[in-house]
């Protein structure tokens, strides 16, 4: 299932593989029914729509001058007596993460959830240097002892059981089985309290910048984040250029907008705004404050046609309402980002000539569209890179052919009609090539409605 | 009122009675129905699967046969909204052409919303319904044209027959043009939750708006040996006068 750099996604495979696993099936449709439920409760009797169009005008400002809001945030961030790094590849960033923790002799590091960090596949380069790496964030904890990678953004492991989950503890850290949540996060509660007190540094995400106060802002649930960054001397934020917002004062509206659209909650259980290291005579905060702002092809997507998708806050709305998404879960998508938005990040991210099968993990049904709170246009960028797909020569031979002959067709009402007598004529051979399809039409008529009509 | 139908391919290839059921609807409410013999396909095929060229090539098509100023009626939702919303855009880049669209854009309806803002239909209503019916709000008509109360209060106004919505009516059949060919298992899926959603609601018929999701929901319908009849709502509404 794995694949090397610069291999093709094999999505239909993968797919296929994840329709008939009937765990992952119904662990899918369990949550994401669930997000889909509480997201639509939490939106009801608030000016939603005036929101979304307030953080899309937001964000839109952000990605059109993200290195102005960059060069700002750095100035504010080193006065307050953060680091600030700009580094333009994932290489670039895993390098300078290793040598700082080296440089300070890390070797116990605590990480709070970052979905940056899976971009870059930074935790394996750190393992490579021989520093031990715990993720925190409960959902991530059980991924990374599974072995596994985050198959959603926001509930990595959205696609395990709790059944699975017990026998994954059961098994990694000798308990005893038990599929109660309750006694499963105490089980790993009891654990990463451990880690907490004796890590020498912390790596975490964060969901937004703040340009005017140099602060970096942390929305989580578990309370993980906070220990992360308040108990080890030395911490390190992992994120993206494009994440600014320009103000402190437009942090209420993502407050509003993050927490209902992710999981439908109206507030997030902890909000951690951080503002440089930790100040003399202060109790808490790390001594010492690194902030890394990773660039990765950002800075050339939002010079491009498809730069809206720069707008995303990362809340995973788009996955939960996707049919498709919903179906198969996350990893049969083969990239750091699964679901609508993933499938456009993750094509120009990696490449559209690695990454175009998954321009067809999706029945453009707009459900995504609907329910992104930025207003990203997610159905308007995967029709256009399905264009761009076409454009520069990744699709398939025998569909172009059909469409070229389509194109012939849809001109001349006699050349259509011919083609109508022919799918009649040749239907059980078309149904024998592909079963699949044909067979799940009903035959072509010989009475047409064009005959008919009188 | 004159108007012109474009049948659309599925109707034309397929299921012919549901456009002789529109053309028995609107010649009830008076209408004078054009059939340009020269129509073929809206071009949805190509512009879904990202070709722009072949797109445009149909879209040419239809603005030339469908000249005029009569409304253009056409029972889907999707090729409605691939007139309406997508010719628009395939000529951004050429000012000629895109006026033309905009015009023809401007024309056009989905059946149900004709029946409803043109016609009134749903104020008259029908007499002879019968049994349950529910109702699958297919994606294109819901999502980009907007269309959403329109044919549950068509439904509504069916005497005899009672309306019974389904859990997750606008959510993906599965259909989704060259998807259903492409990624047939996920689509075989996804219509398996439709049927469920449809057989939770224990209705007789399951109708809707777009032969595309119809055919995909039939299908699993056949698969799984559940008792409902598809059809598409012209029909039930043309059995319902």
């Amino acid at each position: 299932m794995k694949r090397g750099a610069g291999q093709l996604i094999n999505f239909r495979d993968n797919a296929r593989r994840a329709i008939e696993n009937p765990t992952l099936r119904r662990a899918m449709r369990h949550a994401t029914e669930s997000f889909r439920q509480k997201r639509s409760d939490a939106i009801v009797g608030i000016p939603f729509e005036e929101w979304r169009e307030q953080a899309s005008e937001l964000r839109r400002t952000v990605i059109g001058d993200i290195k102005g809001y960059v060069d700002e945030f750095a100035v504010n961030a080193t006065k307050r007596g953060a680091i600030v790094h700009r580094v333009k590849t994932a290489g670039d960033a895993r390098d300078l993460i290793g040598a700082i923790l080296k440089d300070n002799g890390a070797k116990n590091i605590v990480k709070s959830k970052s979905m940056v960090t899976e971009e870059i596949h930074l935790n394996k380069h750190l393992e490579n240097l021989g520093l031990r790496v715990i993720e925190t964030d409960l959902g991530e904890y059980i991924i990374q002892i599974a072995g596994e990678t985050p198959s959603h953004i926001i509930v990595p492991a959205i696609h395990k059981s709790r059944e699975q989950i017990g026998r994954l503890f059961c098994e990694k850290l000798s308990c005893d089985f038990s599929d109660d949540p309750t006694v499963l996060t105490n089980t790993a509660r009891k654990i990463l309290r451990q880690e907490f007190l004796t890590a020498d540094a912390a790596i975490s995400g964060a969901n937004c910048y703040i340009a005017d106060t140099g602060s970096i802002v942390l929305f989580t649930n578990e309370g993980n984040g906070r220990m992360v960054t308040t108990l080890p001397p030395l911490h390190i934020v992992v994120t993206s250029i494009e994440k600014a917002l320009p103000s402190i004062e437009n942090l209420p509206l993502l407050m509003r907008l993050l927490p209902r659209s992710a999981t439908g909650q109206t507030l997030t259980s902890y909000l951690s705004i951080i503002t440089g290291a930790r100040m003399p005579g202060a109790a808490t905060g790390a001594k010492q404050l690194h902030i890394v702002l990773l660039d990765n092809g950002r800075s050339e997507i939002a010079k491009g046609p498809y730069r809206e998708i720069l707008k995303c806050i990362k809340c995973g709305a788009c996955m939960n309402v996707c049919p498709v998404y919903g179906m198969i879960g996350g990893h049969a998508y083969d990239s750091t980002y699964p679901g609508p938005m993933g499938v456009i990040l993750s094509t120009l991210l990696n490449g559209i000539e690695n990454a175009h099968p998954l321009l067809d993990a999706t029945t453009l049904c707009g459900a995504c569209t609907e329910a992104c709170p930025v207003k990203v246009p997610l159905l308007k960028l995967l029709y256009e890179l399905r264009e761009m797909r076409v454009d520069k020569g990744y699709n398939q031979t025998v569909e172009s052919l059909g469409m070229a002959g389509f194109g012939i067709a849809a001109k001349h009402a006699h050349i259509f009609q011919a083609g109508q007598t022919s799918a009649r004529a040749l239907w059980s051979l078309a149904g024998y090539l592909s079963p699949l399809t044909v067979n799940r039409l009903p035959k072509p008529t010989n009475r047409t409605f064009r005959r008919r009509f009188s | 009122m004159r108007v012109q139908l474009f049948a659309t391919c599925l109707v034309d290839t397929f299921f012919p009675e549901t456009g002789e059921a529109v053309v028995k609807l609107l010649r009830h409410y008076g209408v004078d129905i054009g059939y340009p013999k020269e129509q073929t396909c809206c071009g949805k095929p190509p512009n879904s699967a990202g070709y722009r060229k072949e797109a445009r090539k149909a879209a040419e098509h239809f603005i030339s046969v469908f000249d005029g100023t009569d409304p253009i009626v056409i029972p889907s939702g999707s090729c409605a909204s691939m007139v309406k919303n997508h010719y628009p855009d395939l000529f951004k880049d050429d000012p000629k052409m895109f006026r033309k669209a905009e015009a023809v854009a401007r024309r056009t309806f989905e059946f149900s919303q004709f029946l409803v803002h043109v016609l009134k239909a749903h104020e008259s209503g029908f007499p002879n319904g019968r049994g349950k019916i529910t109702y699958h709000a297919s994606c294109q008509l819901t999502r980009e044209l907007g269309v959403r109360t329109e044919p549950i209060e068509l439904l509504n106004s069916i005497n005899g027959a009672q309306f019974v919505p389904m859990k997750n009516a606008d959510r993906c059949c599965g259909f989704g043009g060259v998807f259903m060919g492409k990624m047939p298992e996920i689509s075989m899926a996804l219509a398996d939750d439709k049927v469920d959603s449809i057989l939770e609601t224990k209705t007789d018929i399951v109708t809707g708006c777009d032969h595309g999701c119809l055919m995909n929901i039939m299908d699993a319908t056949k698969r799984r040996g559940a008792g409902f009849e598809v059809k598409h709502l012209a029909v039930v509404l043309a059995e319902a006068l």
